[in-house]
């Protein structure tokens, strides 16, 4: 790892002020992403601005949404009482990732900011038609993930929380990646007060909703209605499943996911 | 010169002035002579490098030391009772064959100590997908998760 300035600011604000007067600085939420990317020199930043005290953490649930701090870790989403009662997809999404060591230090906001196309989050940011909140604007889930590993977010724009209006229903289903447990396909499926919506990730470039399904699931919500619907998509082709494959296996998990809430 | 930290470190407090770009991992290791933490695989797979930081499971190895500051570190040396009597976690393992190098068991360790904090009485199919993050080339996981359940055993008592 190259060396680097490391700032611990109080607040968001002053956050945001470290990262902006930095030649090349960074952002640090959990690292899990981050600390690898500097270790194998794959980015050599002048600042790393940690966010562990600027006050992003937190869960809290207000009539129909629930608010997710930025720096809240995929553990405290998974274990926390009011996301279990009011969203349980997404806490067991969230207890879904990776493994106990990850979910301690990773956080929502790094896992959606880095938009990972085989992260689990985004089809849950998508699905729920959640709002991403930054130190600058509110972002719609649909306007968000916008390609591999690129986002809305400008230049040194901090994500503070994400709010999730709470579904009538939902449920997440993913193939995963036996080694890392990252999604080689994941799906979200959500009774919302938006209608139905079902979002796909790790297929393709970045998190997409499935179109198709929705309007069919709109008529008749089964797992039936979603027979013989193929779903169109840039769909991804690695060592881990061909673009055949994972378009397979959208149709699989979508019914998983349509079957355990129908 | 980089900032100075605090941390408490198996009960005892540290300060220190670790580089910006000092691994949890290095300066546990190289700084403090605190070498249970192994460093297996240095990118963040194989969970030979677990401590516990507050109480949580973290791999040291994807941490900097300056993200521990102000914060309560265990490593495996410091899990034995103060007269060196071993904890529950680690006598289980001695009693039940869980380990044959030792190079994946700090972090098994602590891992489960973690596990055992949170789920008193975890089943067998709830201690083997807790240890999703460790692996151990030699025993085959089996009395890994019976020493597991029988040190929750003794823990719950
Ligand atoms: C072994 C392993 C297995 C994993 N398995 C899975 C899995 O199954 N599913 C899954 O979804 N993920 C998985 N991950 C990734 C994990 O979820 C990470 O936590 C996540 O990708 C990054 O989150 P972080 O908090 O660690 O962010 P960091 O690594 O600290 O940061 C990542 C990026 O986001 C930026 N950033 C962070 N916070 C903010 C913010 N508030 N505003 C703006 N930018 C910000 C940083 O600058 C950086 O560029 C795995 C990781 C590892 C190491
Ligand atoms: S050395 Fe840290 S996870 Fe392998
Ligand atoms: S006992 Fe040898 S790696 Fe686990």
């Amino acid at each position: 790892m190259y060396d680097f300035n490391y700032h611990r600011p109080a607040s968001a604000t002053d956050a945001a002020a470290a990262r902006k007067a930095a030649a090349d600085g960074v952002y640090l939420a959990g690292g899990m992403t981050l600390l690898p990317t500097l270790k194998q020199r794959l980015a050599r930043n002048s600042d790393v601005v940690d966010l562990a005290a600027a006050g992003l953490a937190g869960i809290g649930r207000d009539g129909g949404t629930i608010t997710i701090g930025a720096m809240s870790t995929h553990d405290s989403v998974a274990t926390s009482s009011e996301v279990q009662s009011a969203i349980p997809a997404l806490a067991a999404l969230a207890g879904g990732i990776g493994d106990p060591q990850v979910r301690n230090r990773g956080t929502i906001g790094g896992s959606i900011a880095n938009a990972d196309p085989a992260a689990d989050y985004p089809a849950a940011v998508l699905g729920l038609n959640a709002t991403v909140h930054t130190d600058r604007r509110d972002i719609k889930a649909g306007d968000f993930f916008t390609g591999m590993f690129e986002t809305a977010l400008d230049d040194g724009e901090l994500i503070t929380k994400v709010t999730f209006p709470v579904p009538a229903a939902a449920a997440y289903a993913k193939f995963a990646n036996l080694a890392s447990r990252y999604a080689i396909v994941g799906v979200m499926a959500a009774k919302t007060g938006d209608g139905i919506r079902v979002a796909v990730t790790g297929a393709a470039g970045n998190a997409f909703r499935a179109t198709a399904m929705e309007q069919a699931l709109a008529g008749d919500f089964s797992a039936a209605a979603l027979d013989g619907i193929s779903v169109d998509a840039d769909y991804n082709s690695d060592i881990h499943a061909s673009a055949e494959y994972r378009r397979h296996l959208v149709g699989v998990m979508a019914k998983r996911a349509v079957g355990e809430i129908a | 010169m980089s900032e100075q930290i605090t941390v408490t470190v198996n009960g005892d407090t540290v300060s220190a002035r670790p580089a910006a770009n000092t691994l949890l991992s290095t300066f546990l290791r190289e700084e403090l002579g605190l070498t249970g933490a192994h460093v297996g695989c240095d990118t963040s797979q194989c969970g030979a490098c677990v401590v516990l930081v507050d109480g949580k499971s973290v791999k040291s190895c994807t941490m900097l030391a300056h993200q521990a500051a102000g914060t309560n570190v265990t490593t495996i040396e410091g899990l034995a009772g103060d007269g060196g009597e071993l904890h529950p976690m680690q006598e289980a393992f001695r009693d039940n064959h869980g380990l044959q190098c030792g190079f994946c068991t700090p972090g098994m360790v602590l891992s489960a100590v973690d596990l055992v904090s949170r789920n008193p009485d975890p089943s067998e199919g709830e201690v083997r997908s807790w240890l999703e993050g460790n692996i151990c080339r030699c025993t085959g996981y089996h009395n890994i998760v019976k020493s597991i359940r029988a040190a929750a055993k003794v823990m719950r008592a």
